[in-house]
């Protein structure tokens, strides 16, 4: 198993201010808008966007919420160990609201599937954006693409991409493991 | 990722706490899927589910129903009174012939104890108990003691009281392994006749008085007099039981105790061992155990059908 980096603590915090620039020039105006994280792993992306955002807009309050979307999945049945679910927190209304959904890494397209799917059963918003940190652009299983991409990332489907949060922020990565042949 | 350790839920005896806790934990988030706008989520989607009732419920069978329909399950009912068993069918061929119609899980009630083992020795498919005569009941005890973690936390160490029917009651013996399992102590209270010879050896202690098996606990579960299952006579008259056993606000004024929880796991015949105003009044947790009842079962449901592998 080789390891590589892909985006380095100082590269990654880059990405996340211009992700937050991208969000803030396409919306400006926050009041109908609300972030909403795909359960796990989309929370801690989510949440530095939120931070990085506020810090744009100090006077706004921006909504964040989290979704889960195991019942949703189409792989039910199909893995060997049944998933446990994360918790659903929205503590919102999410009808005629403009949504962008988070998640760390854009692989199959599957889980953003699913998360439609499970964000419909909450209300019917104006219309629905995603945004996610690494694009893997040649995986696609289903015709999903994002609005806002952090990196666009080429490898092949048995090769991993990781991103690790540090709580203080000190240490953030995308890392690459490519399996050895 | 995790799963359980059985293929299905027989009785509480034969699952393990890591279960229990499993479980629960699906529960959870079951319980915010049933307190949204829309309450249903698509996971059981090419499931079927007959649920197999040899004899009476109204309570299990609604809450079982619910529980797979709003997990997209498509839902088969069955019921003996109105079936090919009164022509004398055997159980093994009757449930066979539902599963060539292609069912995946079968949810079954049964008068005889050990029946749903008995189909599982004989059946390749996913069997849940709803109930074995005087056997177990399994998920009737996981919403009991769901119920009671929402209230209490951790039932570490808790105290709990079974009053009443304990002979007849599968209730009763299911509540005692689950809330073991989950670390409580659990006493039992009742006329004599009522009392299983031999609970001892379960780790439960017999208290006679009702008033001094009160003032020890910190939830009382009240228990139904199965007078369906009674077959001689166990007490004088049903007034002199509830004289003696059954819960009324001023047996409570005497204990005093503002915090005790009181459970009943229906159907409540009030008046005889639990008051209207008791049942109805700030004590009592018995609605949240009806709602908490379609939580767990969506949970149990899911945990096994996860298991059941397609293709």
């Amino acid at each position: 198993m080789e390891e590589r980096t892909l985006l380095t603590n100082k590269a990654l915090n880059y990405t996340l201010d211009r992700l937050a620039f991208e969000v803030y020039e396409q919306h400006v105006d926050f009041s109908n808008l609300a972030l909403i994280s795909i359960q796990p792993r989309g929370l801690p992306l989510g949440k530095r966007i939120v931070e990085k955002l506020s810090a744009l807009v100090p006077d706004q309050k921006i909504l964040h919420g989290a979704l889960d979307v195991t019942f949703y999945r189409d792989d039910f049945r199909r893995r060997e160990e049944v998933l446990v679910p994360s918790a659903t927190d929205l503590d919102f209304s999410i009808e005629g609201k403009e949504i962008i959904l988070i998640d760390d890494v854009l692989f199959t397209g599957r889980t953003v599937r699913s998360a439609m799917d499970a964000l419909l059963d909450y209300g019917r918003p104006k219309n629905v954006e995603l945004l996610t940190l690494i694009d893997r652009r040649f995986s696609r299983e289903l015709p999903v693409q994002p609005d806002y991409t952090g990196r666009i990332v080429d490898v092949v489907k048995a090769e991993r991409v990781k991103v690790e949060w540090t709580d203080d922020d000190s240490n953030n990565r995308v890392i690459l493991f490519s399996s050895d042949q | 990722m995790t799963k359980l350790s059985t293929k299905h839920l027989l009785g509480i005896k034969n699952i393990t706490t890591e279960d229990i806790h499993l479980i629960f934990q699906t529960a959870d988030n079951f319980k915010e899927v049933i307190n949204r706008p829309i309450k249903k989520v698509p996971s059981l989607r090419d499931i079927t589910i007959a649920n197999i009732f040899f004899e009476n419920s109204t309570r299990t069978k609604l809450s079982f129903e619910l529980a797979e329909k709003r997990l997209s399950a498509d839902v088969v009912n069955f019921s003996a009174s109105s079936s090919s068993v009164k022509k004398g069918e055997t159980l093994v061929d009757t449930v066979n012939n539902i599963l060539a119609m292609k069912v995946d899980m079968v949810v079954m009630r049964h008068p005889n104890p050990g029946a749903c083992v008995h189909l599982a020795r004989h059946i390749d498919c996913s069997i849940i108990n709803a109930g074995d005569g005087a056997h177990e009941h399994p998920t009737q005890a996981l919403l009991d003691a769901y119920s009671l973690r929402e209230k209490l936390g951790d039932l570490t160490g808790k105290k709990i009281l079974i009053v009443g029917d304990i002979l007849h009651s599968r209730v009763a013996l299911s509540n005692i392994f689950c809330l073991q399992k989950l670390g409580a102590e659990v006493r039992v209270c009742g006329p004599a006749t009522l009392i299983p010879k031999h609970i001892e050896a379960l780790g439960v202690k017999v208290m006679m008085n009702l008033k001094e098996a009160l003032m020890w606990c910190d939830v009382a579960n009240m228990l139904r007099i199965q007078l369906e299952r009674q077959d001689i006579q166990y007490f004088p008259s049903l007034r002199e039981y509830t004289l003696q056993y059954g819960l009324s606000s001023r047996l409570l004024k005497e204990i005093g105790k503002d915090d005790l929880i009181i459970m009943h796991p229906g159907p409540i015949n009030r008046g005889v061992e639990i008051t209207t105003d008791i049942a109805d009044g700030k004590h009592s947790i018995i609605l949240e155990q009806v709602e908490n009842g379609v939580a767990v079962r969506m949970a149990v449901l899911y945990l096994l059908a996860g298991q059941t592998k397609t293709a």
